[in-house]
């Protein structure tokens, strides 16, 4: 019994490695991303006032960069508390629907303790790459993800904020693509196995070019525009196509296929 | 304002993390709701295609370099899928044809 236990155990956290590996190893790119973004916002921060420091501890504090960005502009503006409150929960609403559809992807046998460490790191990157993981996600992949993706990003706002435009223009441009190119990278290969999601991610694509371009929905926050259409679209995709598959019955099904 | 700051950046973090927290503790069961269920299924695609377009196209200082930037991620993401190589990509194409711009 004890050895039976001692395998079963060994199995886990060798499986648990694994996973870990692979999050460090999909974290690379969206460290390479948040590097440019934050060091952005790293200059940013320091235009409004911030000491490098200051602009660090809150990349440690939040990881969220429009969130981020507004949270700079209420500190600029000597706002109150209440509107620091209010703006942050208004512009990172979205993390509201990422996570919910995150804890679709959380296996019932995960110890709870786990739920809180996973919840710090629901960036849109981290919780892509989560999204897009078969079956259930172990919270050692996010882990190890998030233990290359954050210091880049805490780091770069501090870079950005201490030494400004060291980085070559030609070089920063280009690694603002990095993100983007991260979120292609989860959408489209769905997309081309599946027609129902490429019509999905063309039409959110279009529609959100529409709403940045109607005089009148284009003032709409960008915070706003990601939430009404996911909320619309997501909403309309549930109804026309509802799923069957669920994290745990793909579980299931690979474990059946192995 | 300077001594202000931590506090600003402790307001601005707890109210994240209640908004990332919440629903991650309070859904512990999986929901068999159809609606829901779906709704939360096709949640990532539209919010990762919404952020990415057209934001992208304003990503890189020019609209060139930044579609080039976006057609590279989408055919190499279409033909390989690679997390790491359609970034890399992506970033590629914009610094390249930021060259000749």
């Amino acid at each position: 019994m004890e050895t039976f236990q001692n395998t079963t155990h060994a199995i886990k956290q060798k499986e648990n490695t694994a996973c870990f590996l692979r999050g460090l190893r999909a974290g690379i790119p969206i460290g390479m991303g948040y590097f440019a973004v934050s060091f952005t916002l790293g200059i940013t921060a320091r235009n409004a006032g911030l000491t490098p420091w200051q602009a660090m501890a809150m990349s440690m504090a939040l990881h969220a960069s429009a969130g981020q960005f507004a949270a700079i502009h209420v500190i600029a503006s000597s706002a109150g508390f209440l509107e620091m409150a209010v703006t942050s929960l208004i512009v990172n609403l979205r993390y509201l629907l990422l996570s919910s559809s995150l804890s679709q992807k959380i296996s019932p046998k995960m110890k709870g303790f786990h739920r809180f460490f996973m919840a710090f790191y629901v960036t849109d990157e981290i919780f892509g790459i989560s999204a897009a993981q078969q079956g259930y996600v172990n919270p050692f992949f996010m882990y190890g993800a998030a233990l290359v993706a954050a210091p880049s990003w805490e780091i770069g706002t501090l870079l950005g904020a201490g030494i400004g435009n060291i980085l070559p223009v030609s070089l920063a441009n280009a690694m603002n693509v990095a993100l983007y190119g991260m979120f292609l990278a989860i959408i489209v290969p769905p997309a081309k196995k599946d027609r129902f999601i490429a019509g999905i991610v063309i039409l959110s694509m279009g529609a959100s070019l529409l709403f940045s371009w109607v005089p009148g929905i284009r003032n709409i926050s960008d915070g706003f525009r990601i939430i009404i259409l996911t909320i619309l679209i997501a909403g309309a995709a549930a109804i026309l196509r509802p799923v069957q598959t669920t994290a745990a019955e793909s579980e299931e099904t690979q474990t059946e296929n192995r | 304002m300077n001594h202000n700051v931590y506090l600003y950046i402790l307001t601005a973090a707890l109210a994240v993390y209640l908004i990332r927290l919440l629903p991650l503790t309070l859904i512990r069961k999986e929901i068999r709701n159809p609606f829901i269920k779906s709704f939360l299924y096709y949640v990532p695609y539209v919010t990762l295609a919404v952020m990415t377009f057209p934001a992208i196209l304003s990503a890189t200082g020019s609209t060139v370099s930044a579609w080039a930037g976006f057609l590279a991620g989408v055919v190499i993401a279409y033909i390989d899928g690679n997390l790491f190589r359609v970034s890399l990509g992506a970033c590629a194409a914009v610094f390249l044809v930021g060259l000749f711009l």
